[in-house]
């Protein structure tokens, strides 16, 4: 139990998937424009990553490692991705239809975060089981969330702010989110697994 | 070695396979029944989002013609063209309805118009209203921190060299979006085609209060309305507004306005210089 907690609070925060780790920059930087898209795209997120890795999971124990295929580990969990989050898309347009109105084009974006294969990849790796793998998938998604959300922020109060004509775009973007990677690197070391 | 190839093939083309065959049994089980028109009816329009038509996006509009809730020509972007194409797919007859630009109707830059006070706030005209009623002495006139021109979806709009907004005739589609995000509503919707005077003015103060204010403000004199032969021009609290399906552009009123308020639409037809003050490319 307590080595769930911590796994929560170092994926949340010491280990930020976005902020420290460096995945998903692609989304952070293209949908945290609005606070209404970031939301989005940030249940999209969490909701994938959770049944992905679930997923992976299973497929790396009982058919990649029985019959040594460890090194078509990347291309599988690709392939798993890939369908999975077509057929949930499928699922989810006849089940929920406000669900899936909610998460609209975002589901199918998420195909290519690179931030949903880390995180069943890095669940292999690091050894967790089941629940632990669950665990963590789930907090690095709220992680990436989180990022998404604080800098959706920022950036709506820049939008109305008088940025220098050159800095403003992207630039100013990228120095946001320089100074807030920096901002978390206060919880480095706090906590590890 | 070759068991290693069987054996991956064998598992990848069998992940592969199953969830092949479960993506069809997906699709079949969970079809969503749609109307197809639906679809057809989001292809002819825009795709721009802009949500004129009352509606979070064309997609939810197109399913809302369908439905019957919402009117064929609600597009304000689409015009007539896109109206008569919805009637099309749903075997309607529709009338167009005339097309609208936006228009600019204050001429007041930073140079004619005087401010009260330097403001030094977020760039946002809505914000800038808050306090103390604006910066500027005409509480009627543009604050030109361009809440229009980000309001605009099309990119139809720009902060022009006096520090007013422009509109580009060419990409406005009158959608009213501009219109809406100004808090002074300065920003008025137009007949597109280019023709007749328009009193670039939005002040409703009284004359002296204007003058003191503003250069180029409509005083309320009613010198334009004497001089106009039509009896397009009348005034509505203070403020001369001109009819345009009554204006013929004879221009008799441009020179008889001393604050020089009144200009035409389309270009220095009538001899007078609209030169200085842009002829609207409303």
């Amino acid at each position: 139990m307590e080595k769930i907690l911590s796994m929560v609070f170092i994926f949340i925060f010491v280990e930020n998937f976005v902020l420290q780790r460096f995945f998903g920059i692609c989304p952070f930087l293209g949908v945290s424009r609005k606070m209404e898209t970031a939301t989005g795209m940030g249940m999209a997120v969490i909701f994938v990553m959770a049944i992905a890795t679930l997923v992976t999971w299973l497929v790396q124990i009982y058919i990649l490692d029985p019959f040594g295929l460890q090194y078509l580990q990347v291309v599988t969990f690709i392939l798993i991705i890939a369908g999975l989050v077509q057929m949930v898309e499928t699922v989810l347009r006849k089940i929920s239809p406000t669900l899936y109105q909610g998460l609209g084009i975002f589901l199918p974006l998420i195909t290519t975060n690179c931030a949903v294969l880390a995180v069943a990849l890095l669940a292999v790796r690091q050894g967790f089981n089941l629940v632990e793998s669950l665990v963590f998938a789930i907090a690095a998604a709220v992680g990436f969330t989180m990022a998404l959300l604080i800098m959706a922020g920022i950036r709506e109060r820049l939008e109305l702010a008088d940025t220098p004509g050159p800095m403003r775009g992207s630039a100013i973007t990228l120095i946001t989110a320089g100074i807030l990677s920096l901002a978390f690197m206060g919880f480095k070391g706090m906590l590890t697994l | 070695m070759e068991r290693q190839m069987i054996w991956s093939i064998v598992t990848l083309g069998g992940l592969g396979v199953l969830f092949g065959a479960l993506l069809a049994l997906a699709a079949r089980f969970f079809a969503v029944e749609s109307d197809p028109r639906v679809e057809e009816i989001a292809e002819v329009l825009p795709g721009a989002n802009c949500g004129a038509c009352g509606y979070a996006g064309c997609q939810n509009f197109a399913q809302a013609v369908v439905e019957g809730k919402a009117a064929v020509d609600s597009c304000i972007p689409g015009g007539s063209e896109t109206a008569e194409a919805i009637g099309k797919i749903l075997g309607q007859d529709v009338e167009g309805r005339e097309p609208v630009v936006a228009a600019v109707f204050c001429i007041g830059d930073r140079e004619k118009a005087s401010s009260k006070f330097i403001y030094f706030g977020i760039e946002d005209c809505r914000i800038a209203e808050e306090y103390g009623g604006g910066f500027k002495d005409c509480p009627y006139g543009c604050l030109g921190l361009g809440s229009c021109v980000a309001a605009c979806p099309f990119d139809a709009m720009r902060m022009g060299p006096d520090g007013l907004p422009e509109v580009d005739r060419d990409k406005c589609t009158g959608c009213g979006l501009c219109k809406e995000a100004c808090p002074r509503g300065i920003i008025r919707m137009i007949p597109r085609e280019e023709r007749g005077h328009l009193v670039l003015c939005n002040s409703r103060d009284r004359g002296r209060a204007v003058s003191r204010a503003c250069q180029v403000g409509c005083i309320g004199c009613r010198a334009c309305v004497r001089a106009c032969p039509e009896e397009a021009i009348t005034m509505e609290e203070n403020l001369a507004v001109i009819d345009l399906d009554r204006c013929n552009d004879c221009g008799e009123c441009v020179p008889k306005c001393r604050p020089g308020c009144i200009i035409p639409r389309k270009g220095p037809a009538t001899g007078v210089e609209a030169t200085e003050t842009k002829t609207i490319s409303a």
